[in-house]
C-alpha cells in the first residue's frame, strides 16, 4: 500500500488538510525544501478539482489522495469518482447542473492548467472509476547519487 | 490559518489587505468582499497580498472576476505583491500580463496608467 492514504469527504473544508498532510509526508520523504511549496500547491490543486467534481457531479462519495515514498522519487495520486457517476470523461459537461458544471469545469481547467505548469512528472488518466491524477517529485537523496 | 480581509480608503482608491490561505474553501470570502466593494461603487481596488501564505487557482479565479467587475465600471484592480512563491502562480498562468503588481501600496496607488 501507500506509504500514507487519506480520503476526505469532498468538501472544501477538507483540502487545506490534504496539503498539510502531504506536505508533512514529501518533507520526511527527503523532497527538497524549496520544492514543498510547490507540493503543497499541486496537491491543493488537484484535490479542490476533485471535490469540484465530486460536487457538480452530486457524488457522496470520499476524494481519495495516496501519498508513496519510494527510492528515488514521492510520487501523489488524487483519485476522484467522476467518470463513474454519469460516465463523463474529465471536462465534460453534466447535463443536469450544466450551469454548475460549466462553472467547476472552467475551475477544474485552471487547476490542471497549474498543475501542469509546476510538475514536470504527472500524469492524468482516467478509467471506469474515475479520474486519477499522479504527480511525482525526485527525493534528496535521490537528487545527489551519481 | 484562515483567511483575513480589512479594507481602508486611500483617495479614491480601496485597499484590501488579504492575509492568510486563499484556496477553495476561503476564496468565496474574498469573491463576496470584491462584490460588495464594488456594489458599494469602488471602482479603483488595490489588492495587498503580502501578508497572503498561500494562493491557489481559485483564488486566482476570484482576482480575475474582480477584475472583470471593476472593469465594467472603468475602474481598477491592482496587486501587491513581493513574494515570490505568489508570484510563480501568476506567471505559471500569465497572469502576470492581466494584473498590474506592484511592489508597495503605495506604489500602486500612484499609479495611474
Amino acid at each position: 500500500m501507500a506509504t500514507v492514504e487519506l480520503r476526505f469527504s469532498a468538501l472544501p473544508e477538507h483540502v487545506r488538510t490534504a496539503r498539510l498532510v502531504a506536505a508533512a509526508v514529501a518533507r520526511r520523504a527527503g523532497v527538497d525544501e524549496a520544492v514543498l511549496d510547490e507540493v503543497r500547491l499541486a496537491v491543493g490543486e488537484a484535490c479542490s478539482r476533485a471535490v469540484g467534481l465530486h460536487r457538480s457531479g452530486g457524488l457522496e462519495s470520499p476524494v481519495r489522495v495516496a501519498l508513496i515514498e519510494d527510492e528515488k522519487a514521492f510520487s501523489i495520486e488524487v483519485g476522484d469518482d467522476a467518470s463513474a457517476a454519469s460516465g463523463r470523461v474529465p471536462g465534460a459537461r453534466d447535463t443536469e447542473a450544466p450551469a454548475r458544471a460549466e462553472a467547476a469545469d472552467a475551475d477544474s481547467d485552471m487547476g490542471l492548467a497549474v498543475i501542469s505548469g509546476l510538475v514536470d512528472d504527472v500524469e492524468v488518466t482516467a478509467d471506469e472509476r474515475g479520474g486519477l491524477i499522479r504527480m511525482s517529485w525526485p527525493t534528496t537523496t535521490a537528487a545527489v547519487l551519481p | 490559518m484562515d483567511l483575513s480581509l480589512s479594507t481602508r480608503t486611500v483617495g479614491d482608491r480601496t485597499i484590501v489587505d488579504v492575509g492568510g490561505e486563499i484556496d477553495v474553501y476561503t476564496a468565496p470570502k474574498l469573491r463576496e468582499q470584491l462584490v460588495e466593494l464594488v456594489n458599494d461603487g469602488n471602482f479603483h481596488l488595490v489588492v495587498d497580498m503580502e501578508r497572503v501564505e498561500f494562493l491557489d487557482s481559485t483564488g486566482l479565479g476570484v482576482l480575475v472576476g474582480g477584475l472583470k467587475r471593476v472593469r465594467a465600471h472603468e475602474g481598477s484592480l491592482r496587486l501587491v505583491c513581493n513574494q515570490e512563491r505568489i508570484l510563480k502562480i501568476f506567471r505559471i498562468t500569465g497572469l502576470t500580463k492581466v494584473f498590474p503588481i506592484h511592489n508597495s501600496v503605495d506604489e500602486a496607488v500612484a499609479a495611474t496608467d
